[in-house]
């Protein structure tokens, strides 16, 4: 049961993956790694069922976390090309935008 | 016999699960623009998770592992309209406009800040 | 403070939740941590109504219970879509405006919107939200007026 769900999710990520390399724009291909990330957790949990093991459920958490914050950074670098401290003038468009 | 009902409970919730997140990967795939591709992805980040989190839990029962689950249906609960929304704000921002009406015209933006016209 | 005292103990409890090992060394090892977070994040500064919206009523959990409602209803209504085989979609951009007072409030009522799918919230402009539908079905202002009135109930000013 667990593992026909497993196929199911591999399928999903799949097709996940021909939108993340097809993009075509940057944004496409955040999303698509978002939603591929998600598809990961679900996925690491999953397995965790498949194979008897419930410490998967440890990965699994830490997993959205990561994937989570990894989106925001990747989003934050390609806005203003820097991870540290802003500088508010660089923004492109949007002067004074959240940081 | 309580087993069994929860046996199948989670191969109704597994199978709903899986077929909302595949409905959601088609949709990524076939939706015309980026900003209508956000919402298919939306489908897989709410319900199709969801589903999925709750079937694990019904086969869990009551442990340390359900509390696990629990913790990561709320964190994606809560993080991703975030994750979405910063997506689509750094779209935005970029100047990437949608595809807007029946025809699907490129957007002028006109709800949008003044500078951004490019799309 | 308080929001220190609620941070602290939050971290613990998540803690005692992750570890699953309840003997002395480790629960003093949670409380350590969480106790040495605590003061690093009220060093940083960031603990403010932003940093931990402590603020929300209770009426906040019986919201979720309506939102998720909603969100199985959307989700229905964007898988219809999604599975017709022409796909008729015709996108709209509309702005609403929050009436919310508080920052938590109105990020609460843009966080509902976009976890609804068909709406995403993409900016804000001034006072109000720009708001991308995917299909005019979805730009239904009744029902984002209802959403609003009701996050706005939660809201503690």
């Amino acid at each position: 049961m667990f593992f026909a769900a497993s196929l199911a999710l591999l399928a999903a990520m799949l097709l996940m993956l021909v939108r993340l390399f097809a993009g075509p724009s940057l944004y496409d291909r955040v999303l698509a790694l978002n939603a591929f990330g998600t598809k990961t957790v679900l996925l690491i949990g999953l397995v965790g069922f498949v194979t008897d093991r419930p410490d998967f459920m440890d990965i699994a958490l830490l997993y959205a976390l990561i994937n989570f914050v990894g989106t925001i950074a990747v989003l934050k670098f390609f806005r203003y090309r820097a991870l540290g401290d802003i500088d508010d003038d660089a923004a492109p468009g949007k002067p004074g935008a959240p940081s | 016999m309580i087993e069994m009902v929860l046996d199948i409970a989670t191969g109704v919730l597994l199978a709903g699960g899986s077929f909302f997140l595949l409905v959601g990967s088609i949709g990524v795939l076939r939706l015309p623009d980026f900003y209508s591709r956000m919402h298919a992805a939306g489908v897989t980040d709410t319900l199709g998770a969801e589903l999925i989190l709750l079937a694990m839990i019904l086969q869990t029962g009551f442990s340390l592992i359900t509390v696990k689950l629990i913790a990561i249906g709320f964190f994606m609960f809560f993080t991703s309209p975030t994750s979405t929304h910063a997506v689509a704000n750094a779209a935005w921002a970029a100047g990437v406009r949608p595809l807007l009406g029946k025809d699907l015209k490129p957007g002028d933006g006109e709800a949008g800040p003044k500078d951004g016209a490019a799309s | 403070m308080l929001r220190g005292i609620i941070l602290a103990l939050g971290l613990f409890g998540l803690w005692l939740l992750l570890s699953g090992v309840y003997k002395p060394l480790w629960i003093g090892l949670g409380a350590g941590s969480a106790i040495a977070v605590t003061l690093l994040v009220m060093r940083m500064d960031v603990l403010d109504s932003e940093g931990l919206p402590a603020q929300m009523r209770f009426g906040t959990f019986r919201y979720w219970g309506w939102l998720q409602a909603e969100i199985v209803k959307a989700n229905l209504a964007v898988t219809k879509i999604l599975l017709s085989p022409r796909m008729n979609i015709s996108p709209a951009i509309i702005r609403i405006k929050p009436t919310q007072q508080s920052d938590t409030g109105r990020v609460t009522f843009a966080n509902s919107i976009t976890l609804t799918p068909g709406t995403v919230t993409v900016d804000t402009d001034g006072d109000a939200f720009i708001v991308h539908a995917v299909d005019e079905s979805f730009a239904d202002m009744d029902a984002l007026a209802d959403m609003d009135r009701r996050v706005t109930v939660i809201e503690q000013r």
